[in-house]
Protein backbone atom coordinates (compact mmCIF):
# COMPACT_ATOMS: atom_id res chain seq x y z
CA UNK A 1 0.00 0.00 0.00
CA UNK A 2 1.20 3.71 -0.55
CA UNK A 3 2.54 5.74 1.93
CA UNK A 4 0.78 9.06 1.71
CA UNK A 5 3.44 11.87 1.87
CA UNK A 6 2.96 15.46 2.38
CA UNK A 7 4.53 17.98 0.11
CA UNK A 8 4.49 21.43 -1.03
CA UNK A 9 4.04 21.07 -4.39
CA UNK A 10 2.00 18.40 -6.64
CA UNK A 11 4.20 17.36 -9.24
CA UNK A 12 7.31 17.34 -7.26
CA UNK A 13 5.70 15.46 -4.18
CA UNK A 14 3.65 12.74 -6.88
CA UNK A 15 7.22 11.57 -7.97
CA UNK A 16 8.87 11.85 -4.85
CA UNK A 17 6.41 9.81 -2.99
CA UNK A 18 6.04 6.96 -6.30
CA UNK A 19 9.85 6.62 -6.69
CA UNK A 20 9.80 6.42 -2.25
CA UNK A 21 7.46 3.49 -3.03
CA UNK A 22 9.14 1.96 -5.63
CA UNK A 23 12.42 1.27 -3.09
CA UNK A 24 14.45 4.59 -3.76
CA UNK A 25 13.60 7.27 -1.13
CA UNK A 26 13.88 10.73 -3.37
CA UNK A 27 12.99 13.95 -0.25
CA UNK A 28 10.71 16.75 -2.61
CA UNK A 29 13.47 18.91 -2.60
CA UNK A 30 15.58 16.50 -4.02
CA UNK A 31 13.20 15.57 -6.66
CA UNK A 32 12.63 19.48 -7.82
CA UNK A 33 16.68 19.92 -7.77
CA UNK A 34 17.56 17.00 -9.85
CA UNK A 35 14.82 17.58 -12.75
CA UNK A 36 16.47 20.76 -12.87
CA UNK A 37 13.55 22.72 -13.04
CA UNK A 38 13.28 25.86 -11.07
CA UNK A 39 13.01 28.67 -13.23
CA UNK A 40 11.30 31.81 -13.69
CA UNK A 41 9.39 33.08 -16.66
CA UNK A 42 6.96 35.87 -17.35
CA UNK A 43 4.36 34.94 -20.08
CA UNK A 44 2.05 37.90 -21.07
CA UNK A 45 0.67 36.17 -24.15
CA UNK A 46 -0.32 32.99 -21.90
CA UNK A 47 -3.57 34.55 -19.72
CA UNK A 48 -5.24 33.02 -16.53
CA UNK A 49 -8.49 34.78 -16.34
CA UNK A 50 -6.87 38.04 -18.16
CA UNK A 51 -3.72 37.78 -16.22
CA UNK A 52 -0.41 36.92 -17.43
CA UNK A 53 1.47 33.92 -16.45
CA UNK A 54 4.49 33.67 -13.99
CA UNK A 55 5.79 30.80 -13.41
CA UNK A 56 8.69 29.72 -11.08
CA UNK A 57 9.52 26.63 -12.42
CA UNK A 58 9.72 24.91 -16.23
CA UNK A 59 6.08 24.44 -17.07
CA UNK A 60 4.10 21.12 -16.09
CA UNK A 61 5.75 17.83 -16.67
CA UNK A 62 9.04 18.82 -16.48
CA UNK A 63 9.95 18.10 -13.25
CA UNK A 64 8.75 14.31 -13.32
CA UNK A 65 10.69 14.24 -17.09
CA UNK A 66 13.66 15.89 -15.74
CA UNK A 67 14.26 14.11 -12.81
CA UNK A 68 13.00 10.27 -14.39
CA UNK A 69 15.49 10.89 -17.53
CA UNK A 70 18.47 11.69 -15.05
CA UNK A 71 18.21 8.74 -12.59
CA UNK A 72 17.50 6.37 -15.55
CA UNK A 73 13.97 5.73 -13.96
CA UNK A 74 11.47 4.40 -16.93
CA UNK A 75 7.66 5.68 -16.52
CA UNK A 76 5.17 4.65 -18.74
CA UNK A 77 2.58 7.26 -19.84
CA UNK A 78 -0.82 7.19 -21.66
CA UNK A 79 -3.29 8.99 -22.64
CA UNK A 80 -6.97 8.42 -23.87
CA UNK A 81 -9.34 10.35 -26.29
CA UNK A 82 -11.77 8.17 -24.99
CA UNK A 83 -12.45 8.89 -21.43
CA UNK A 84 -14.15 5.48 -20.58
CA UNK A 85 -10.75 3.52 -21.97
CA UNK A 86 -8.97 6.05 -19.48
CA UNK A 87 -11.52 4.86 -16.81
CA UNK A 88 -10.74 0.97 -17.40
CA UNK A 89 -7.47 1.91 -17.78
CA UNK A 90 -7.14 2.91 -14.55
CA UNK A 91 -9.09 0.70 -13.18
CA UNK A 92 -6.93 -2.41 -14.39
CA UNK A 93 -4.17 -0.23 -12.64
CA UNK A 94 -5.96 0.37 -9.31
CA UNK A 95 -6.77 -3.70 -9.29
CA UNK A 96 -3.19 -4.64 -9.74
CA UNK A 97 -2.18 -2.59 -7.11
CA UNK A 98 -0.11 -0.28 -8.68
CA UNK A 99 -0.37 3.25 -7.81
CA UNK A 100 -0.60 5.82 -10.97
CA UNK A 101 -0.21 9.07 -11.51
CA UNK A 102 -2.95 11.18 -12.96
CA UNK A 103 -2.72 14.96 -14.46
CA UNK A 104 -5.93 16.69 -13.76
CA UNK A 105 -8.00 19.79 -13.30
CA UNK A 106 -7.87 21.89 -10.14
CA UNK A 107 -11.50 22.52 -10.58
CA UNK A 108 -13.51 19.56 -10.96
CA UNK A 109 -11.68 17.96 -8.03
CA UNK A 110 -14.46 18.20 -5.62
CA UNK A 111 -12.23 17.95 -2.03
CA UNK A 112 -10.14 21.09 -2.81
CA UNK A 113 -11.29 24.18 -0.76
CA UNK A 114 -13.88 26.26 -2.48
CA UNK A 115 -11.47 28.86 -2.46
CA UNK A 116 -8.70 27.32 -4.69
CA UNK A 117 -10.73 25.60 -7.18
CA UNK A 118 -9.63 27.44 -10.12
CA UNK A 119 -9.18 26.25 -14.02
CA UNK A 120 -6.16 25.02 -14.11
CA UNK A 121 -5.04 21.65 -15.99
CA UNK A 122 -1.89 20.21 -14.34
CA UNK A 123 -2.43 19.07 -11.12
CA UNK A 124 -0.49 16.40 -9.85
CA UNK A 125 -2.06 13.37 -7.99
CA UNK A 126 -1.70 9.39 -7.29
CA UNK A 127 -4.58 6.98 -6.97
CA UNK A 128 -3.69 3.91 -5.08
CA UNK A 129 -7.14 1.89 -4.74
CA UNK A 130 -10.86 1.44 -4.97
CA UNK A 131 -13.38 1.35 -2.19
CA UNK A 132 -16.64 0.99 -2.73
CA UNK A 133 -17.37 3.41 -5.81
CA UNK A 134 -14.74 5.81 -4.69
CA UNK A 135 -11.28 6.23 -5.91
CA UNK A 136 -8.71 6.22 -3.29
CA UNK A 137 -6.25 9.13 -3.58
CA UNK A 138 -3.18 10.25 -1.93
CA UNK A 139 -2.72 14.24 -3.34
CA UNK A 140 0.49 15.50 -2.22
CA UNK A 141 -0.88 18.71 -1.16
CA UNK A 142 -3.37 17.66 1.39
CA UNK A 143 -2.00 16.16 4.78
CA UNK A 144 -4.31 12.99 4.69
CA UNK A 145 -5.23 11.11 1.82
CA UNK A 146 -8.71 11.84 0.12
CA UNK A 147 -11.41 10.08 -1.79
CA UNK A 148 -13.17 10.73 -4.98
CA UNK A 149 -16.18 9.46 -6.95
CA UNK A 150 -15.42 7.78 -10.23
CA UNK A 151 -17.26 10.39 -12.42
CA UNK A 152 -16.09 13.46 -10.49
CA UNK A 153 -12.74 12.26 -11.35
CA UNK A 154 -13.02 10.97 -14.83
CA UNK A 155 -14.45 15.16 -15.25
CA UNK A 156 -10.90 16.08 -13.67
CA UNK A 157 -9.29 13.78 -15.58
CA UNK A 158 -10.68 15.23 -19.08
CA UNK A 159 -11.23 18.56 -18.73
CA UNK A 160 -10.48 21.08 -21.77
CA UNK A 161 -8.59 24.18 -22.43
CA UNK A 162 -5.11 24.92 -21.73
CA UNK A 163 -2.68 21.93 -20.70
CA UNK A 164 -5.94 19.45 -21.39
CA UNK A 165 -4.48 16.10 -19.49
CA UNK A 166 -6.53 13.92 -22.15
CA UNK A 167 -6.50 10.96 -19.19
CA UNK A 168 -3.07 11.47 -18.41
CA UNK A 169 -1.84 8.66 -16.45
CA UNK A 170 1.43 7.44 -15.45
CA UNK A 171 3.83 5.02 -13.79
CA UNK A 172 7.07 3.20 -13.14
CA UNK A 173 8.39 0.65 -15.08
CA UNK A 174 11.98 0.14 -13.25
CA UNK A 175 13.66 1.85 -11.20
CA UNK A 176 17.60 1.77 -10.31
CA UNK A 177 19.29 0.72 -6.60
CA UNK A 178 20.93 4.21 -6.02
CA UNK A 179 21.12 7.29 -7.08
CA UNK A 180 24.74 8.50 -8.28
CA UNK A 181 24.88 11.89 -6.52
CA UNK A 182 27.98 12.90 -7.56
CA UNK A 183 27.57 12.89 -11.34
CA UNK A 184 23.69 14.07 -11.39
CA UNK A 185 24.13 16.56 -8.59
CA UNK A 186 26.69 18.99 -10.85
CA UNK A 187 24.64 17.62 -13.99
CA UNK A 188 21.39 18.49 -12.59
CA UNK A 189 22.40 22.36 -11.55
CA UNK A 190 25.08 23.04 -14.70
CA UNK A 191 21.54 22.70 -16.73
CA UNK A 192 19.38 24.58 -14.01
CA UNK A 193 22.30 27.43 -14.74
CA UNK A 194 21.57 27.37 -18.40
CA UNK A 195 17.52 27.71 -17.66
CA UNK A 196 18.15 30.75 -15.48
CA UNK A 197 20.45 32.24 -17.67
CA UNK A 198 20.73 31.71 -20.95
CA UNK A 199 16.96 31.47 -21.99
CA UNK A 200 17.00 33.01 -26.02
CA UNK A 201 13.98 34.90 -24.28
CA UNK A 202 14.41 38.19 -22.06
CA UNK A 203 11.22 37.25 -20.16
CA UNK A 204 13.13 34.19 -19.37
CA UNK A 205 15.38 33.56 -15.94
CA UNK A 206 17.12 36.29 -14.03
CA UNK A 207 15.91 38.74 -17.18
CA UNK A 208 12.52 37.29 -16.84
CA UNK A 209 12.95 38.63 -13.07
CA UNK A 210 13.95 42.05 -14.30
CA UNK A 211 11.52 42.35 -16.88
CA UNK A 212 8.31 41.86 -14.06
CA UNK A 213 10.84 44.61 -11.78
CA UNK A 214 10.33 47.27 -14.62
CA UNK A 215 6.15 45.76 -16.28
CA UNK A 216 5.83 46.45 -11.89
CA UNK A 217 8.06 49.95 -11.77
CA UNK A 218 6.19 50.74 -15.27
CA UNK A 219 2.75 50.08 -12.93
CA UNK A 220 1.17 53.96 -13.35
CA UNK A 221 0.86 53.08 -17.89
CA UNK A 222 -0.98 50.38 -19.23
CA UNK A 223 -3.73 49.77 -16.65
CA UNK A 224 -7.27 51.41 -16.56
CA UNK A 225 -7.63 51.88 -13.17
CA UNK A 226 -6.28 50.95 -9.53
CA UNK A 227 -8.51 48.23 -9.51
CA UNK A 228 -7.20 46.43 -11.97
CA UNK A 229 -3.43 47.39 -11.08
CA UNK A 230 -4.19 45.38 -7.37
CA UNK A 231 -5.76 42.83 -9.27
CA UNK A 232 -2.55 42.16 -11.49
CA UNK A 233 -0.24 42.96 -8.27
CA UNK A 234 -2.25 40.33 -6.28
CA UNK A 235 -1.62 38.05 -9.20
CA UNK A 236 1.49 38.28 -9.06
CA UNK A 237 1.46 36.98 -5.20
CA UNK A 238 -0.94 34.10 -5.56
CA UNK A 239 1.52 32.95 -8.47
CA UNK A 240 4.60 33.00 -5.89
CA UNK A 241 2.81 31.89 -2.82
CA UNK A 242 -0.33 30.13 -3.64
CA UNK A 243 -0.30 27.27 -6.02
CA UNK A 244 2.00 25.11 -4.13
CA UNK A 245 5.60 26.29 -4.36
CA UNK A 246 6.45 25.64 -0.79
CA UNK A 247 6.49 29.59 -0.16
CA UNK A 248 8.99 31.85 -2.48
CA UNK A 249 8.15 30.69 -5.91
CA UNK A 250 10.27 27.44 -5.04
CA UNK A 251 13.14 28.99 -3.84
CA UNK A 252 12.99 27.77 -0.33
CA UNK A 253 12.55 24.06 -2.21
CA UNK A 254 15.77 24.58 -4.19
CA UNK A 255 17.75 26.14 -1.09
CA UNK A 256 16.47 22.42 0.86
CA UNK A 257 17.88 20.69 -2.30
CA UNK A 258 21.20 22.43 -2.10
CA UNK A 259 21.71 21.86 1.76
CA UNK A 260 20.64 18.15 1.16
CA UNK A 261 22.96 17.74 -1.53
CA UNK A 262 25.69 19.81 0.36
CA UNK A 263 25.76 17.76 2.97
CA UNK A 264 25.67 14.15 0.65
CA UNK A 265 28.74 15.28 -1.11
CA UNK A 266 30.08 17.21 2.36
CA UNK A 267 30.21 20.52 -0.15
CA UNK A 268 30.45 23.84 1.32
CA UNK A 269 30.14 25.77 -2.16
CA UNK A 270 26.58 23.92 -1.87
CA UNK A 271 25.73 24.68 1.67
CA UNK A 272 27.07 28.25 0.41
CA UNK A 273 24.75 28.27 -2.18
CA UNK A 274 21.87 26.98 0.37
CA UNK A 275 22.14 29.95 2.34
CA UNK A 276 22.08 32.59 -0.39
CA UNK A 277 19.15 31.10 -2.10
CA UNK A 278 17.23 31.15 1.50
CA UNK A 279 18.39 34.67 1.30
CA UNK A 280 16.65 34.85 -1.81
CA UNK A 281 13.06 33.30 -0.67
CA UNK A 282 13.06 35.61 2.42
CA UNK A 283 13.26 38.65 0.11
CA UNK A 284 10.53 37.30 -2.27
CA UNK A 285 8.32 37.11 1.04
CA UNK A 286 9.11 40.65 1.47
CA UNK A 287 8.42 41.24 -1.86
CA UNK A 288 5.01 39.75 -1.63
CA UNK A 289 4.32 41.38 1.23
CA UNK A 290 4.92 44.65 0.10
CA UNK A 291 2.15 43.67 -2.98
CA UNK A 292 -0.43 42.99 -0.66
CA UNK A 293 -0.16 46.11 0.99
CA UNK A 294 0.10 48.10 -2.11
CA UNK A 295 -3.16 46.33 -2.82
CA UNK A 296 -5.13 46.76 0.39
CA UNK A 297 -7.81 49.15 0.69
CA UNK A 298 -7.76 53.05 0.09
CA UNK A 299 -4.05 52.47 -0.61
CA UNK A 300 -2.10 53.84 -3.85
CA UNK A 301 -0.96 50.68 -5.73
CA UNK A 302 1.17 53.30 -8.23
CA UNK A 303 3.14 55.18 -5.76
CA UNK A 304 4.66 52.38 -3.45
CA UNK A 305 5.49 50.55 -6.94
CA UNK A 306 8.78 51.45 -7.37
CA UNK A 307 9.75 50.20 -3.89
CA UNK A 308 8.40 46.91 -4.48
CA UNK A 309 10.06 46.46 -7.97
CA UNK A 310 13.52 47.40 -6.39
CA UNK A 311 12.96 44.97 -4.15
CA UNK A 312 11.99 42.65 -7.17
CA UNK A 313 15.20 43.73 -9.13
CA UNK A 314 17.20 42.92 -6.11
CA UNK A 315 16.47 39.43 -5.67
CA UNK A 316 17.29 38.77 -9.38
CA UNK A 317 20.40 40.06 -8.75
CA UNK A 318 20.84 37.94 -5.97
CA UNK A 319 19.80 35.14 -8.23
CA UNK A 320 22.88 35.98 -10.50
CA UNK A 321 24.97 35.81 -7.61
CA UNK A 322 24.39 32.33 -6.79
CA UNK A 323 23.97 30.88 -10.36
CA UNK A 324 27.47 32.52 -10.84
CA UNK A 325 28.91 30.58 -8.04
CA UNK A 326 26.86 27.09 -8.85
CA UNK A 327 27.74 27.37 -12.49
CA UNK A 328 31.13 27.48 -11.41
CA UNK A 329 31.13 24.90 -9.04
CA UNK A 330 29.19 22.63 -11.54
CA UNK A 331 31.97 23.34 -14.21
CA UNK A 332 34.47 21.96 -12.00
CA UNK A 333 33.18 18.67 -11.14
CA UNK A 334 31.42 17.67 -14.16
CA UNK B 1 12.68 31.43 6.74
CA UNK B 2 13.10 29.97 9.95
CA UNK B 3 10.75 28.02 11.55
CA UNK B 4 9.62 30.76 14.11
CA UNK B 5 8.28 32.96 11.48
CA UNK B 6 5.85 30.21 9.71
CA UNK B 7 2.88 31.97 9.46
CA UNK B 8 0.03 30.30 10.82
CA UNK B 9 -2.96 32.62 10.00
CA UNK B 10 -5.63 30.21 9.83
CA UNK B 11 -6.43 31.63 6.09
CA UNK B 12 -10.07 30.26 5.37
CA UNK B 13 -8.89 29.83 1.82
CA UNK B 14 -7.52 26.67 3.21
CA UNK B 15 -10.96 25.78 3.89
CA UNK B 16 -9.28 24.23 7.21
CA UNK B 17 -6.09 22.58 5.19
CA UNK B 18 -2.50 22.97 6.00
CA UNK B 19 0.05 23.78 3.59
CA UNK B 20 3.87 22.66 3.79
CA UNK B 21 6.73 25.20 3.57
CA UNK B 22 10.33 24.55 3.58
CA UNK B 23 11.90 26.12 6.37
CA UNK B 24 15.15 26.45 8.55
CA UNK B 25 15.26 24.85 11.96
CA UNK B 26 16.92 26.35 14.99
CA UNK B 27 19.79 24.00 14.00
CA UNK B 28 19.89 25.52 10.95
CA UNK B 29 18.94 22.22 8.99
CA UNK B 30 16.38 22.19 6.50
CA UNK B 31 12.84 21.04 7.45
CA UNK B 32 9.19 20.44 6.17
CA UNK B 33 6.46 22.15 8.55
CA UNK B 34 2.80 22.82 8.04
CA UNK B 35 1.32 26.00 7.95
CA UNK B 36 -2.31 26.75 8.23
CA UNK B 37 -2.23 29.95 6.28
CA UNK B 38 -0.39 33.31 5.58
CA UNK B 39 -2.03 36.75 5.31
CA UNK B 40 -0.58 38.13 2.54
CA UNK B 41 -1.18 34.90 0.84
CA UNK B 42 -5.00 34.76 2.25
CA UNK B 43 -5.80 38.38 0.39
CA UNK B 44 -4.63 37.65 -2.93
CA UNK B 45 -6.44 34.65 -3.67
CA UNK B 46 -9.75 36.61 -2.00
CA UNK B 47 -8.61 39.46 -4.00
CA UNK B 48 -8.86 36.66 -7.08
CA UNK B 49 -12.35 35.12 -6.16
CA UNK B 50 -14.27 37.93 -5.62
CA UNK B 51 -13.34 39.54 -8.60
CA UNK B 52 -14.89 36.30 -10.29
CA UNK B 53 -17.87 36.95 -7.60
CA UNK B 54 -18.53 40.32 -9.05
CA UNK B 55 -18.29 39.21 -12.72
CA UNK B 56 -20.99 36.58 -11.83
CA UNK B 57 -23.11 39.43 -10.15
CA UNK B 58 -22.97 41.69 -12.60
CA UNK B 59 -23.90 38.78 -15.36
CA UNK B 60 -26.85 37.47 -12.89
CA UNK B 61 -28.55 41.15 -12.65
CA UNK B 62 -28.17 41.55 -16.45
CA UNK B 63 -29.60 38.03 -17.22
CA UNK B 64 -32.25 38.52 -14.38
CA UNK B 65 -33.17 42.36 -16.34
CA UNK B 66 -33.49 39.61 -19.59
CA UNK B 67 -30.39 41.99 -21.18
CA UNK B 68 -28.20 39.06 -21.40
CA UNK B 69 -28.53 35.22 -21.20
CA UNK B 70 -28.34 32.86 -18.43
CA UNK B 71 -25.37 31.35 -20.05
CA UNK B 72 -23.17 33.84 -19.25
CA UNK B 73 -23.44 34.00 -16.10
CA UNK B 74 -23.27 30.11 -15.86
CA UNK B 75 -19.86 30.37 -17.12
CA UNK B 76 -18.78 33.24 -14.57
CA UNK B 77 -20.02 31.13 -11.82
CA UNK B 78 -18.17 28.22 -13.12
CA UNK B 79 -15.14 30.56 -12.52
CA UNK B 80 -14.11 30.85 -16.59
CA UNK B 81 -14.18 33.40 -18.78
CA UNK B 82 -14.79 33.73 -22.86
CA UNK B 83 -11.32 33.14 -23.24
CA UNK B 84 -11.58 29.81 -21.32
CA UNK B 85 -15.05 28.60 -22.60
CA UNK B 86 -13.96 29.10 -26.40
CA UNK B 87 -11.11 26.99 -26.31
CA UNK B 88 -13.17 23.91 -23.87
CA UNK B 89 -16.17 24.11 -26.65
CA UNK B 90 -14.03 25.11 -29.13
CA UNK B 91 -16.26 27.63 -30.59
CA UNK B 92 -15.12 31.10 -31.90
CA UNK B 93 -15.19 33.79 -28.97
CA UNK B 94 -17.36 35.86 -31.09
CA UNK B 95 -20.09 32.94 -31.07
CA UNK B 96 -20.11 32.39 -27.85
CA UNK B 97 -20.60 36.11 -27.40
CA UNK B 98 -23.44 36.06 -30.10
CA UNK B 99 -25.11 33.69 -27.81
CA UNK B 100 -25.23 35.75 -24.68
CA UNK B 101 -28.15 37.38 -26.60
CA UNK B 102 -31.53 36.15 -25.15
CA UNK B 103 -33.19 35.87 -28.14
CA UNK B 104 -30.14 33.87 -30.10
CA UNK B 105 -29.62 31.42 -27.44
CA UNK B 106 -33.67 30.87 -26.58
CA UNK B 107 -33.71 29.10 -30.40
CA UNK B 108 -29.55 27.12 -29.79
CA UNK B 109 -29.72 23.89 -30.74
CA UNK B 110 -29.77 20.81 -28.55
CA UNK B 111 -26.20 19.90 -30.00
CA UNK B 112 -24.53 23.23 -28.91
CA UNK B 113 -26.82 23.37 -25.50
CA UNK B 114 -25.12 20.07 -25.07
CA UNK B 115 -21.69 21.12 -25.92
CA UNK B 116 -22.23 23.97 -23.08
CA UNK B 117 -23.26 21.48 -20.54
CA UNK B 118 -20.28 19.56 -20.49
CA UNK B 119 -17.86 22.12 -20.96
CA UNK B 120 -19.90 24.26 -18.26
CA UNK B 121 -20.87 20.85 -15.93
CA UNK B 122 -24.39 22.09 -15.91
CA UNK B 123 -27.40 20.35 -17.24
CA UNK B 124 -29.24 21.98 -20.06
CA UNK B 125 -32.10 22.57 -18.17
CA UNK B 126 -30.40 24.75 -15.63
CA UNK B 127 -29.12 26.44 -18.18
CA UNK B 128 -32.00 28.26 -19.14
CA UNK B 129 -32.30 29.37 -15.91
CA UNK B 130 -30.62 31.62 -13.19
CA UNK B 131 -30.36 30.80 -9.50
CA UNK B 132 -32.56 32.55 -7.04
CA UNK B 133 -29.57 34.85 -6.56
CA UNK B 134 -26.05 35.19 -7.50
Amino acid sequence: MLQHQHAAHCESGVISSLLSHHGLPVSEPMALGLSNALAFAYLPFIKLNGQPLVAYRLPPRAIIKGLTKRLGVKVRYQTFRDPIKGTEALEAAVAEGQPVGLQTSVFWLPYFPEDMRFHFNAHNLIVYGKQDREFLVSDPVFESPVTIKSRDLLRARFAKGALAPKGMMYHLDSVPDNIDYVRVVPDAILKNWRVMTKAPLPIIGIRGIQYMAKKIANIDKGFSDDRSRKLYLGHIVRMQEEIGTGGAGFRFIYASFLQEAGKLLDDPTLLEASEMMTSTGDSLREFALSLAQLCRKNNDPVSGASTASKQLSACGEQEAEIWKLLASWAKQKH
Amino acid sequence: MDESQVPQDQSRTYGGHQKLLYVKSDGGDYRAVTSSGWAVEEAATLAAVEELERLARESWLAANSGAVAPLQYHMYAQRMDIALLSKVTGLFQCRIRYHFKPHIFAKLSDELLTRYSNALGVDISALHQLPGEP
